[in-house]
């Protein structure tokens, strides 16, 4: 009553209260009412269908991101119909006619994730709820591919991985409406221990040096298993935060810890600072336990191999796909990406381009946009011409399994592009595995959330 | 209690008011979607909890991000272990970042100006170093805290079931999604002005006041201030922490990088930027910034070609050209021109703007005679 005396008449009090019961009560029906017209989330009811790109364009993957960007617009532009029609004249078997996905156009909106799981989770959270993006795709760490994949389970969105190689993403947070084409470090362990016991010996002494976060840890831990398997010691395993830019204090307790290997659990920017600067440090001339000192670089890309320059000659790793593969989808792939950009595409851009066709002819072969049965299309899904061989998108995880590459810095390049060397192509058989030693659950599809 | 002057309560209505229809009156800027309206309420709420700190007593804290932090991860640790409801996990952060901050406070309190910012930002940046590599057990680090399927949360597991999927956060049974979530925020925001308002105007308020003016004085008077600029600390890492729990609550992820230095400093730019010492200014910093940061960030080329289109054919490109350096990944630029404007020309940031404009109207309409300002009225 004492805000009566204080100047307010009935009237005002009235007025604001009214005002404030429309601004609370209608406001929200007039956002909400248009919702429970569609069945699922953004269902597109117009002529376009449009891609959430969320990439990280800023920060230690920028690199990567830049590629995948590129990558994608090429994707979008074939299947509109536009271009050479790159890897849709290739894809076995393909429902793709080349004229949008179910006759609409391909449309995208487009997020800077700055490789922060946050950023990229407020960015696919924009694209799905303003922009209505009917999937995402995209990122370039782990991290962040964990981070979104969780959000779109909750919204209802389908989420095709771009570049992401941690165990976890199609293990212990695996989830339905998460799918991933790129490899993960598991099945790095597993193609590349052989090749290095074959040329470094058995009876080697490891020291890993492991960015800080989801991708390194299982990096790590699976390089560590199947090393250690064929008679390798682990010295030890340090952490590094993600984006460090100087190793040194990193790199100097390593000379004096008998170890005669380094493996390099970094990625982009990171790996090409840690292990340009190895190299000044002399690693590779020096002797350890009488051998010569070894690095090995677990994943790597020609982005990194191209800007740690001499340092990685000679040293090996793995890829998801290399552009100097010579199968039929390789050779379309690297001719319409250089006719567009001038330059042969890295794994991150094949990876993201290859994800945008699956979904798209996943959509088309359900012949609906609801995403249940988009799932449904994609688990199980056997395909070939991708660049990658005869693939399988494993119904029990959602990872791709289909060859690795195991990958050796090139000794004497021809050009600035021709910085790997393809070693070896380990057969899918010896790289696939019980999706069940990771744990995690990929939980319902149904019923949909909406966002 | 209601015992408010006119012009308080008509901030306060007007301010509640502006917040509960920014549904509407966003709509125009591209901003109406939830999850950025949320964030517009959660960052206003931290800018409004550092402007108490710093507008009041002057004290000028480099490291609120790290209790914003703490309220994240003390929130969605609340939610994986106790239950999915909301409230315990806004309590439980307030209760941690309190402590946290009744710590830190208590020791950076002890020296003031540059010395103080400076031990803020080390705790700040230890915190968020802590968080990102040292206790991965409890923050996940650089991967961010997630709830899980099988996540314990004992309180629920008493009353239900297990739920086959994650479960999104709730308030007594009320999913907090979409616009559900907006007014939710909203409805703290709104509480959260109202307890700085009546601080602000409260005799705690003078003190804090008298700190920022003269120090030496206020000791000399006989007032020992630390206790006062240690509340003064504590509340605004509450608020800090609870706008940290907001985050996490409509968005369950915890991440390190919201410690990170440059997110304590975004909040001394939102604040400044908004204007230090106001009431409404630190929330209005906060919007603009964080509306830079999601629709600027957003807009690329392509639209860009769009906007430009009316421009004869070779212009249209050069300002595509041009202007894109301003936005997408260059909304930095934008947001650093437009800060260094204000503190050039409105050093009492965009609530200075507005003084003078308001001053301005009024000048123009006392020269024409018979209609009298309001503002000169007495209350009475």
């Amino acid at each position: 009553m004492t805000l009566l005396k204080r100047g307010l008449s009935r009237r005002r009090v009235l007025q604001t209260g009214l005002a404030g019961i429309i601004g609370t009560g209608v406001a929200p029906m007039i956002f909400t009412k248009g919702a429970w017209a569609q069945e699922f989330c953004n269902n597109p009811t117009g002529d376009t269908v449009t891609f959430g790109l969320n990439l990280p364009l800023t920060g230690a993957y920028a690199e990567e991101g830049a590629d995948e960007q590129k990558a994608y617009e090429l994707a979008i532009k074939h299947l509109n119909g536009e271009g050479d029609g790159g890897l849709l004249n290739v894809l076995q078997p393909s429902a793709l006619k080349g004229n949008g996905i179910l006759g609409k156009k391909v449309a995208f909106v487009s997020s800077d994730s700055q490789t922060k799981s946050d950023v990229a989770r407020a960015g696919a959270t924009r694209m799905i709820e303003r922009d209505g993006a009917i999937m995402i795709t995209g990122g370039s760490s782990s991290g962040e591919a964990i981070a979104v994949q969780g959000l779109c389970q909750e919204m209802g969105v389908i989420f095709m991985a771009g570049l992401t190689h941690s165990n976890d993403t199609t293990g212990k947070d695996k989830k339905r409406y998460g799918f991933r084409h790129f490899f993960n470090a598991y099945q790095s362990g597993i193609g590349l221990a052989p090749v290095l016991g074959q040329e470094y010996g058995m009876d080697r002494r490891a020291y890993h040096l492991t960015a800080d976060y989801t991708w390194g840890w299982t990096q790590e831990e699976s390089i560590k298993n199947a090393t250690e398997a064929m008679g390798w010691n682990t010295v030890a395993a340090v952490r590094t935060p993600l984006g460090s830019t100087d190793y040194s204090q990193y790199l100097t307790p390593i000379l004096n810890s008998g170890a005669d290997v380094l493996i390099l659990n970094h990625y982009g920017l990171d790996m090409v600072n840690s292990l340009t600067q190895a190299v000044q440090f002399g690693m590779r001339d020096r002797q350890a336990n009488g051998k010569d000192f070894q690095i090995v670089t677990p994943l790597i890309s020609e982005l990194m191999a191209k800007g740690a320059g001499e340092s990685v000659k000679g040293i090996f790793g793995t890829s998801n796909w290399h552009w100097n593969l010579q199968d039929a989808g390789t050779i379309a792939f690297t001719k319409s990406f250089g006719a567009a950009y001038g330059s042969p595409p890295s794994q991150a851009a094949h990876t993201a381009y290859v994800q945008a066709l699956l979904y798209a002819d996943a959509v088309e072969r359900a012949g609906t946009f609801y995403p249940p049965e988009v799932i449904k299309a994609l688990e199980g899904h056997e395909f070939d011409g991708m660049g990658n061989g005869a693939t399988l998108y494993r119904a029990e995880d959602h990872q791709c399994i289909k060859n690795v590459l195991v990958v050796r810095g090139n000794e004497s390049p021809t050009s600035e592009f021709d910085v790997l060397n393809v070693v070896q192509e380990v057969p899918r058989e010896t790289v696939a595995y019980d999706p069940a030693i990771f744990g995690g659950e990929l939980g319902p599809s149904e019923p949909v959330p909406m966002c | 209690m209601l015992t408010m002057p006119r012009n308080d309560l008509l901030l306060f209505l007007g301010f509640a008011i502006a917040v509960l229809t920014m549904p509407i009156w966003m709509a125009p800027f591209g901003a109406a979607y939830p999850d950025l309206l949320q964030r517009f309420m959660i960052y206003g709420l931290f800018a409004l909890g550092f402007n108490i700190l710093f507008g009041l007593t002057g004290y000028l804290s480099f490291g609120h991000a790290a209790f914003f932090g703490v309220g994240s991860y003390a929130a969605v640790w609340s939610m994986k272990l106790l239950t999915i409801d909301a409230l315990p996990a806004m309590i439980f952060a307030l209760i941690i970042s309190g402590i946290f901050a009744l710590a830190i406070g208590y020791v950076s309190l002890r020296r003031s100006g540059i010395y103080f910012s400076i031990l803020t930002l080390a705790f700040a940046q230890m915190s968020y170093n802590l968080a990102y590599s040292v206790l991965t057990p409890i923050t996940n680090g650089e991967t961010g805290l997630q709830l899980n399927i099988n996540d314990p949360r004992y309180l629920d597991r008493m009353f239900s079931a297990a739920t086959p999927s994650v479960p999104s956060p709730t308030m007594l049974g009320l999913p907090l999604t979409g616009f559900t979530g907006f007014y939710f925020c909203a409805g703290f925001l709104i509480i959260a002005f109202f307890i700085a308002q009546r601080i602000t105007g409260s005799p705690f308020g003078m003190m804090l006041k008298g700190i920022k003016s003269n120090q030496t004085r206020m000791n000399y008077t006989g007032f020992n201030t630390r206790p006062y600029t240690l509340a003064a600390f504590v509340i605004s890492g509450m608020y800090a922490g609870l706008a940290g729990s907001l985050l996490a609550i409509t968005d369950p992820l915890a991440g390190a990088e919201r410690m990170q230095w440059t997110a304590s400093g975004e909040v001394v730019l939102m604040t400044i930027l908004g204007g230090a010492g106001t009431l409404v200014g630190p929330v209005i910093g906060a919007w603009l910034i964080k509306y830079f940061e999601n629709i600027f960030s957003a807009i690329n080329e392509n639209m860009l070609a769009r906007f430009w289109d009316f421009l004869p054919d070779g212009l249209d490109h050069a300002a595509v050209v041009v202007s894109a350096k301003f936005v997408g990944e260059g909304w930095f630029l934008t947001l650093g021109l437009v800060f260094v404007l204000i503190v050039v020309f409105l050093p009492g940031g965009i609530m200075e703007g507005v003084r003078r404009i308001a001053s301005w109207i009024d000048r123009n309409r006392k020269s024409t005679p018979k209609s009298a300002s309001p503002k000169t009225q007495p209350a009475e």
